[in-house]
This record gives structure tokens, C-alpha cells and sequence, in this order.
């Protein structure tokens, strides 16, 4: 169905993945991601005319709750697990996920 | 025949919760015990990956001091561990992950807080491969746990600081999760019980999602008994877990009758017996036995087929991959765990400083396995691959669960109750042994992937030894919320062999 998984591919999938893989993790993810591809390609001789796709084992059913305001969690506590979270202080200031620069 | 639950040195949560209830013993002597044991095997099995000493013993005071008004409580006194995937409010839990350093989650897990409130004692948080991907615990930040029956092999994986946790005595039960045999497989390894309930019978709120549509909480116990007490305590509908289910939670320990006469139990010949399976000789004869003793206790035996159950495999590792890689995409470093260093851009990706921080973060956060699996599941869902993987994996899944549909179904199926087959091809392999060949170590998971694709609740348990001495596990599937009939055979057979669950080595409990 398709060729063998090239270093190209695993680059270009890391990048996706958001995973800045070193030169020797790119050697080793390549030949054994396309062994594991090439064994998945068993699948392609299945004949699944007619069958779902969607499948799921929860089942269509979805229940749902009342709309209904609750108490969250509490914001320092989840900023105390941050790696660079700013608690909120006396005067006002601080409850943030500090991060670096966004734009380039 | 021989009652499990009477072998002198097995001690179950059972017996503990009628010993602490009469007043026999204490919580706090049980614990106190359980805990000793846990600090004299230190670095031995590396099954714990954080002991929580002062709060257990002082739960278990205050269960001491309420005993009376508490009596009726299921759990009462029981130590029990929880796999490290599963939040516990203010106590370490991490995955086995870089990534999740020093996380204290702000909340308990819905199946914590159930435990709690049924009279257990969380005395630890247990060993496992990194978000629960593996089977073999090797692929975890804390190093690999060993097997009590034999050190220098795996006690399987997901869970196996849990199994082994169990089959070393350092906790009657344990808790762990199960997304592709994560309970079963190392239940197996070290001859012990491991119940993988029906999906949506145990609520996830609290567990560190791996695959979502495949993920389910069960116990790990010494015997049927137990697993059957836990997973009364366990199931029920929960509305923080969308995909709980709201059936009635049956009396489990009500359906152990220790009789399985007209059970009708399939057996699927062709898959355990194709090459493919790549099947122990040992492993064959410990199945063909357990399936007599079965005979014996009053089951029917009847072949069935599974013709699209050999697809399991590769349809798990694209469907198992694909969720993982959307579910830790969330592990980035700006909400919790560890964050590399990315204010400035090495220039190899040209991104602007958070993104290089994200990709740096989860490079060195993520352990090859995980990264691996995230590596997988991106390809199976981006662009051009979609079809024809991910979607076609997910048709054929379909059709795994419609042959169990048909060899369910009375009417025009072959109407059996369960599924025998081996837990797992061969007995614990060596530590390393797969490590350089993950594919190998996939296809190890042949026989307990299917019940995760299709939701179908199963057991293992312990179905004698091969030449070696290593325990062999056998599994039962049944159908969806039918745990009652799986618990019922499983504890039949169990009274018909009466397995000694103990490792050389390994004391005495009582």
C-alpha cells in the first residue's frame, strides 16, 4: 500500500508530534515505526465492506447533567503543579501559567 | 477439592476484612505489617514507587476507632496500592513519566475515593511502563520491577509493580489499568487474579487517559473472592465519567457459587492454535488442563470461531497509538510536570521560543516507548494515512467484536457464556528480552488486546505453571456487564485446582 517509512517521514511526523527527537532517537524510531507499519499492512486484506467505522464500546448513549453551577477546583492549587505558575499574591497580582515568548 | 480461600498462607482482603471487623486484629496491626513488609523488600521487586506510611497508619486508626459504625463496609482495614496512572489527592503520581514530575494532583480519583470510603488503606502508589504503555514495566522512569517468581524476568506490564505487589505479599490488592492487558497479562506473569471490567462498569475520572476508548480501572487480588469484593467497591456510575455506565451493579460475591455446571465456555481452537499465535508448549498444556478442570466443575465445552480476532494486534497498535497521541498532547510543560528550557531557538525547527519549548519538553519528558506510540498514532491520523489506517483499523475492530456478538448469541450463534483462551502466549520473559524489538513485544498482547477493542470484561487467572516453575494465566471473556458469570466460572475453576499463589521465597502472610 505504501513504501517503507523513510527518515523523512519520522522528521516530518515529529514535527507534528511536537517532539524535537534527536538525530540518534531518528535512527532508531525509523526502521522499527516501518517494521510495525509493514506488519500492520495485514489489514489491508480484510474485507470490511459494511462495517462501521464509528464504532465505539461506550455505545451511542451519552448522558447529560443538569447545567448547573458548581465549584471548581481551586486556582492556586492547580498553579502549585505548574512548572511556572504564579500564585496569586496580596495585591492582586500573580494566578497566571508564566510561558516564553509566543511570537517568534 | 481444594478452597482457595482456606490454603494456610494465603491471606485475602477477605479474611482481613473479617478479622478487622471482629476485632480480631487492628487496622493498624494490618497495615503496620503490610508496611513493614513493603520496607524489607525495598529495591527488590521495585514494585512501589511511593510508600505513604504516616497516612496509611493513620487511617487506618481512625478505621480502628470507628470499627463498630463501620462494619459494614466492604474493604474494612484492607491495604490496598494504586498504579501510579491514578490521581490521588496531594500524593505523588507521575505515570512513571519525566514528563510528570512531582505532580500532586488537587483531586482523588473516583475509584480512590470509593476504595476510601468502602474501609481500604492506600498504603502506596505502584510501579508501571510510562502512561501505561508497555508490557513489561521496563519502559518506566523509575526502572523496571522484577517478577517474585523470578528476578531476573519481567512481572509483565502495564501494571506490574501492581502484580507484583501482590504476589510478593506486600498488598492483598492492588488497583491498576488495563488499555490492551495492562491488569491481565502481568496477573498472568505472577500467577495471580486480574479482572478488567466491562468499559464504562468502573468510572476514569482520575486516571491519566492513554487511550480513551480503550482504557478501564480493575483489581488485581490473590483470589476470585477478592477480585469479585473489589469490583463490587469499584463499579457503578459516576457523573464525572461521561462514559460510566449506568447499570446495576449486581453482588458479585453473591455469584460465587463455586459451581459452573451447564456453562457453556468456547473455545477458540483455530486462534490459539495458528502459528501466528506463536503459543508456548507449556502455556498449551496448562490451557488444555485448565479447560478439563472447567470440565470437571460442570462446564460445557464448545468451539467457536473468532476469524477476525488474529487482526487484533495490528488494529491496537494504530487505534491504541492514534488516542494516545491526542490524549498527551497536553503534557507540554505549562500546566504541570517538567518544562525544558526553550527561550532560545537552536534554529533547527525555526519555531518562535514556546514552541521550542514544547517540543524540547516532550523530547526529553517522554520516554522512547511513549514517544514511539505518539510517533505511531500521528502518522495513523495525519493527512493521506487516515483511511488507511486508522479508519480501516477501526472497521475491523467492528468486526472483532461482531465474531464475539455471533459466539455470544444463543440464536444462530454458538450461545457460549465465555471465552477461554490463554492469557498470554508464553510465560514472563526476561528483562530485556524485547526490549531492542518493540514489535516482538506487541505481539505478545494477541490474546488480551480484543477485549479492550471490543469492551468485553476479562479475567485472568492463575492456570498452573510451566516446566520452569513460572505461573501461566488463563482468561475468560464474557459478555458486556456480565462480570457475575465470568467471576462465577473463574472461582469454579479456582476451587477445582486450588493453586498455591505463593513465590518460593516469599513468606508466609499469617
Amino acid at each position: 500500500m505504501s513504501d517503507r517509512l523513510t527518515r523523512a517521514d519520522v522528521e516530518r511526523i515529529a514535527a507534528l508530534a511536537h517532539l524535537d527527537l534527536t538525530p540518534a532517537e531518528i535512527d532508531l524510531f525509523t526502521p522499527q515505526l516501518a517494521d510495525i507499519l509493514e506488519y500492520a499492512e495485514r489489514l489491508q486484506g480484510v474485507d470490511v465492506s459494511g462495517a462501521d467505522d464509528a464504532w465505539h464500546p461506550g455505545g451511542a448513549d451519552c448522558p447529560r447533567r443538569p447545567d448547573t453551577v458548581r465549584q471548581s477546583l481551586a486556582r492556586d492549587e492547580m498553579l502549585a503543579n505548574a512548572p511556572d505558575g504564579t500564585t496569586a499574591g496580596g495585591s492582586g497580582t500573580g494566578g497566571f501559567f508564566r510561558v516564553p515568548r509566543v511570537l517568534g | 477439592m481444594v478452597d482457595a480461600t482456606r490454603l494456610a498462607d494465603t491471606e485475602t482482603a477477605t479474611s482481613i476484612r473479617e478479622d478487622v471487623r471482629a476485632g480480631r486484629r487492628s487496622a493498624v496491626e494490618v497495615c503496620g505489617r503490610y508496611l513493614d513488609r513493603i520496607a524489607e523488600s525495598a529495591g527488590r521487586w521495585n514494585a512501589l514507587t511511593a510508600v505513604f506510611r504516616d497516612e496509611a497508619l493513620s487511617r487506618a486508626a481512625e478505621i480502628d476507632g470507628n470499627r463498630k459504625d463501620w462494619s459494614d463496609r466492604p474493604l474494612l482495614g484492607v491495604p490496598i496500592t494504586i498504579k501510579d496512572v491514578i490521581c490521588t489527592r496531594g500524593q505523588l503520581t507521575t505515570a512513571a513519566s519525566r514528563i510528570l514530575a512531582g505532580f500532586r494532583p488537587p483531586y482523588d480519583a473516583t475509584v480512590a475515593t470509593r476504595l476510601t470510603e468502602a474501609g481500604a488503606v492506600v498504603v502506596g502508589k505502584t510501579n508501571c511502563d510510562e502512561f501505561a504503555m508497555g508490557s513489561s514495566t521496563e519502559h518506566s522512569a523509575y526502572g523496571p520491577s522484577r517478577n517474585p517468581w523470578d528476578p531476573d524476568r519481567t512481572p509483565g506490564g502495564s501494571s506490574g509493580g501492581a502484580a507484583a505487589a501482590v504476589a510478593a505479599g506486600l498488598a492483598p490488592v492492588a488497583i491498576g489499568s488495563d488499555t490492551g492487558g495492562s491488569i491481565r497479562q502481568p496477573a498472568a506473569f505472577c500467577g495471580i487474579v486480574g479482572l478488567k471490567p466491562t468499559y464504562g462498569r468502573v468510572s476514569r475520572y482520575g486516571l491519566l487517559a492513554f487511550a480513551s476508548s480503550l482504557d478501564q480501572i480493575g483489581p488485581l487480588t490473590r483470589t476470585v473472592g477478592d477480585a469479585a469484593r473489589v469490583l463490587g467497591v469499584l463499579a457503578g456510575w459516576d457523573p464525572r465519567d461521561a462514559t460510566s455506565v449506568d447499570a446495576p451493579v449486581e453482588d458479585y460475591t453473591a455469584a460465587l457459587t463455586g459451581d459452573a455446571t451447564g456453562v457453556r465456555v468456547g473455545v477458540p481452537r483455530d486462534l490459539i492454535e495458528s502459528g501466528d499465535a506463536g503459543i508456548d508448549n507449556d502455556v498449551l498444556a496448562a490451557y488444555r488442563q485448565a479447560l478439563d478442570a472447567l470440565k470437571t466443575a460442570g462446564a460445557i465445552l464448545v468451539d467457536v470461531e473468532l476469524p477476525h480476532a488474529e487482526f487484533a494486534v495490528p488494529v491496537y497498535y494504530l487505534v491504541a497509538p492514534a488516542e494516545a497521541s491526542s490524549n498527551l498532547a497536553r503534557y507540554d510543560g505549562v500546566r504541570y510536570g517538567a518544562r525544558a528550557n526553550g527561550e532560545e531557538d537552536d534554529g533547527n525547527g525555526g519555531g518562535s521560543p514556546i514552541s521550542t519549548m514544547y517540543d524540547r519538553t516532550r523530547d526529553v519528558g517522554f520516554g522512547a516507548e511513549v514517544k514511539r506510540r505518539i510517533m505511531l498514532g500521528t502518522y495513523a491520523l495525519s493527512a493521506g494515512y487516515y483511511d488507511a489506517y486508522y479508519r480501516r483499523a477501526q472497521r475491523v475492530r467492528s468486526l472483532i467484536r461482531r465474531d464475539y456478538d455471533v459466539a455470544f448469541d444463543p440464536a444462530g450463534g454458538t450461545g457460549v457464556d465465555v471465552v477461554a483462551m490463554p492469557t498470554t502466549p508464553s510465560p514472563a520473559f526476561r528483562l530485556g528480552e524485547h526490549l531492542q524489538d518493540p514489535l516482538a513485544m506487541y505481539l505478545g498482547d494477541v490474546f488480551t488486546v480484543s477485549a479492550n477493542l471490543t469492551g468485553l470484561p476479562a479475567m485472568s487467572i492463575p492456570a498452573g505453571f510451566t516446566a520452569q516453575g513460572l505461573p501461566v494465566g488463563l482468561q475468560l471473556v464474557g459478555r458486556a456487564f456480565d462480570e457475575v458469570t465470568l467471576l462465577r466460572v473463574g472461582h469454579a475453576h479456582e476451587r477445582s485446582v486450588g493453586w498455591s499463589r505463593r513465590p518460593p521465597g516469599i513468606a508466609a502472610d499469617s
